[in-house]
């Protein structure tokens, strides 16, 4: 297949391989973050770490979408979609996310009207032809989703539909690397940027990375050669002691980013003074609201929202996970109280969590790995 | 208020408990010392899959119906559990009974699927020959089916004889009689237009022994075509995605492929239909119900350009996508190339693949060789497979 094939080919990764190794110092370690919850599940989906010396530990990062939705916003969303006259709308990630009772899956099966929905659009649909009820979206991601989410709004608005809401999750993904720079407990390398994220806001957010933080940023497409690659230009850097941004996904990833889409979130969506990030706590200006001139269109002003602060389970470390200080297996719960089956933290739900991941793709360590290649 | 939490946790103590009961009556080593930390954790897990099985949830969610792990647990936890008895257990395609000097196959299957029309097919030869096949893959030659209708008030006639032409059609191709029905008519809203049930009766050679536990390393395994166009095919007709692509259903009886290679290859150990939960489910009752390690090479695995290019679009894996004319092949490495020949001169298996093998360690896991040239573990899916929004 086009466009596909290509970067999944072995003989250049294996030549890359050699590279990247040629390029480790003797005795030093690495550590490299794949920002994006996309590219963990491309590194696990296509046993990417099998390629890599010891000498480089990929850490996974805040970037899932669903990850990062603290259980009092879940709460919220099943008590607006309780509402007898709700639509509620939802993509199939979060689906399967526990709040304090069970997840949309578990409140579809008790008759709650729970839709899965391929694009946002789809809600608008809806609300068309259910007149008599009121359609909610369940909004959700980081900079990639938040410009369809802006221009449903936008087309709602246009088409002036009366019955149709959106409740607001949208975060941002600056301030969320800036907590993990920021946090004391965890010394990186290096940064595999976001790819999708970066098609909207483009490469400029990311220079304080690299000027005040003296860390390379490789911005990275979500095939497998594109993130061996990107790891390779971080290497480079590393090698000569350089820090800077670098555009691996420039295929797709303008430098400057999309002004079209920049400006439909602008029109219809405003940062939050401070929002609660699952694991990571409260952090200021990290996410998005519906701008005042769009009210009508906000589900947390139509509907009473409980807005309950609900603490992530005890056993749960989520937060460790998602900034990158454990290894998923590291968890206590991880495997045995906490299974893609039975999620107890959101890292185990979404195919993009790093603990989905590693669980249904990586439970093998290198050196069974080898032993398997071996016989 | 996360009372559930508590709960997952004292039930994981207890499973590991239970689990390491088993595993010291069974007196598996205990792991060396000086393991590294990581292999522990992997042990751990893999204790607490091996433990029984529990339906958490108070109520019945779409997952328990889409083949995969919570599937498996209403399946063993509820009904295995219930009716237990030494023929059900095996949990194959179908049940194989001794009756008289005759061996006979007995299956049943229901078949929901919407839309009830589609391309390549519809819920009639659907139903004839996801029966056939369930027949099929103990072994036996497939001759009689029952047809179970659930009919929806309003239904339209028009469209339910296009069904039973089609279902008549499907069993004179298969070559099996349907002998007895049952028609029930449900209110308006009570069921969506059309359900059909099936049970299939069949007879078994007396020399036959096929189960998927039968698999033993030095294995071969083989698939008998594309994988997934089934699946991707609804998807597509459901119009819901928006997308358009040149495929079409594989429904098809498998009972003349069957019956050819059972007659030209000895050392068939086992066959199943990759029907709900696809390929990657199959290799994993493999690896479960004979305790060996699988290895497939994702290279080896025959998927047409459409079904590949829509599960990339979708964030989906076709190895998790329905068929509903395939099936999947458990021979003794030796004669491999043999059963392959034979299927290929099959129309129903001329794209038939050698995917794998059987191996050894690390049991009851499914490791894949990427095309990529990296190694990953294929597990059972909870649900559905849901599409990443990103």
């Amino acid at each position: 297949m086009r466009f596909v094939d290509e970067f999944r080919d072995s003989d250049k990764a294996r030549a890359l391989a050699a590279k990247i190794t040629g390029l480790c110092e003797p005795g030093r370690q690495y550590k490299l973050m794949e920002v994006c919850g996309g590219h963990t599940h491309t590194i696990y989906k296509h046993g990417l770490e099998d390629y890599l010396p010891e000498q480089i530990t990929l850490v996974h990062g805040p970037g899932c979408p669903v990850c990062v939705i603290p259980m009092g916003r879940v709460d919220d969303a099943m008590a607006l979609a309780a509402e007898p006259d709700v639509i509620m709308t939802s993509f199939g990630d979060m689906m399967r996310v526990p709040g304090s009772n069970g997840s949309f899956f578990d409140a579809k099966a008790r008759g709650t009207d729970i839709r899965m929905i391929y694009s946002p659009l789809d809600a608008l649909k809806i609300a068309r032809q259910n007149p008599d009820r009121r359609v909610v979206f369940m909004a959700i991601g980081f900079e990639t989703t938040a410009p369809s989410t802006a221009m449903t709004v936008l087309r709602a608005a246009s088409a002036g539909l009366t019955n149709f809401s959106i409740f607001c999750n949208h975060v941002t993904i600056i301030p969320a690397i800036k907590a993990i720079l920021d946090s004391p407990d965890l010394r990186l390398d290096g940064f595999i940027g976001p790819g999708h994220v970066s098609t909207v806001i483009g490469c400029r957010p990311y220079e304080f990375i690299a000027r005040d933080y003296g860390k390379p940023v490789v911005v990275a497409g979500f095939e497998p050669l594109d993130i061996l690659q990107s790891i390779y230009m971080l290497m480079l850097q590393l090698s000569r002691g350089q820090s800077v941004v670098e555009n691996q996904y420039s295929r797709v990833v303008p430098w400057n980013g999309n002004l079209t889409a920049l400006k439909a979130i602008g029109q219809t969506m405003e940062l939050r003074p401070y929002f609660e990030w699952r694991g990571l706590g409260f952090i200021s200006q990290s996410a998005l609201k519906v701008r005042e001139s769009y009210a009508a269109f906000d589900a947390e002003l139509i509907f009473q929202v409980p807005g309950v602060r609900v603490a992530d389970p005890k056993a749960c470390q989520c937060g460790e996970v998602l900034k990158g200080v454990l290894k998923p297996w590291e968890c206590k719960v991880f495997g045995t109280a906490c299974t893609p089956e039975t999620p107890i933290g959101t890292c185990m739900v979404s195919p993009e969590g790093a603990c989905a991941a590693y669980y249904n793709y990586g439970r093998l360590t290198r050196t069974r790995v080898k032993e398997a290649i071996r016989s | 208020m996360t009372g559930w939490v508590d709960r997952a946790l004292a039930e994981a103590a207890s499973m590991q408990d239970e689990a390491i009961e088993q595993h010291e009556r069974r007196g598996s080593p205990q792991p060396a010392p000086g393991t590294v930390r990581e292999e522990l954790v992997l042990e751990r897990i893999d204790r607490t899959r091996r433990a029984r099985p529990r339906v958490r949830e108070d109520r019945i969610t779409m997952s328990h119906g889409a083949g995969g792990k919570a599937t498996q647990s209403l399946i063993e936890a509820i009904f295995l559990d219930a009716f237990r008895n030494p023929l059900l257990e095996p949990l194959e395609d179908g049940a194989s009974l001794n009756i008289g000097d005759a061996r006979v196959a007995l299956t049943t299957d229901s078949y929901v699927v919407s839309p009830l029309f589609f391309p390549g097919g519809d819920i009639g030869d659907l139903a004839v020959n996801g029966t056939v096949n369930d027949l099929s893959m103990t072994g036996a030659t497939p001759l009689y089916l029952t047809a179970g209708f659930i009919l929806e008030e309003g239904f339209s006639v028009e469209d339910l004889s296009r069904i039973v032409a089609s279902m008549a059609a499907a069993a004179r191709q298969a070559g099996v009689q349907i002998v007895t029905g049952d028609t029930k008519v449900v209110q308006k809203g009570k069921a969506d237009g059309c359900y059909i049930n099936t049970a299939g009766v069949g007879l078994i050679p007396l020399d036959a022994n096929l189960g998927v536990a039968n698999a033993r390393p030095g294995d071969s395994i083989i698939v008998s075509g594309p994988v997934g166009d089934h699946g991707v095919t609804i998807m597509l007709a459901r119009g819901e995605l928006d997308l358009e692509a040149d495929i079409t259903s594989d429904t098809a009886p498998l009972n003349g492929l069957v019956e050819t290679l059972l007659r030209s290859t000895t050392g068939v150990r086992a066959m199943r239909d990759a029907t709900r939960g696809g390929v990657a489910t199959i290799l994993n009752e493999i690896a479960k119900a004979a305790d060996v390690g699988v290895q497939v090479s994702e290279d080896a695995i025959p998927v047409r350009a459409p079904v590949r290019g829509a599960a990339e679009l979708l964030g989906i894996d076709p190895m998790y996508v329905a068929c509903e004319g395939r099936m999947v092949v458990v021979v003794d490495g030796d004669v491999a190339d043999r059963a392959l020949q034979v299927l290929r001169a099959h129309p129903a298996g001329a794209e038939a693949a050698i995917i794998g093998r059987v191996v050894d360690q690390p049991a009851g896991i499914v490791q894949l060789r990427t095309a990529f040239g990296g190694t990953r573990i294929v597990d059972l899916l909870v649900g559905d497979p849901l599409p990443r929004i990103c």
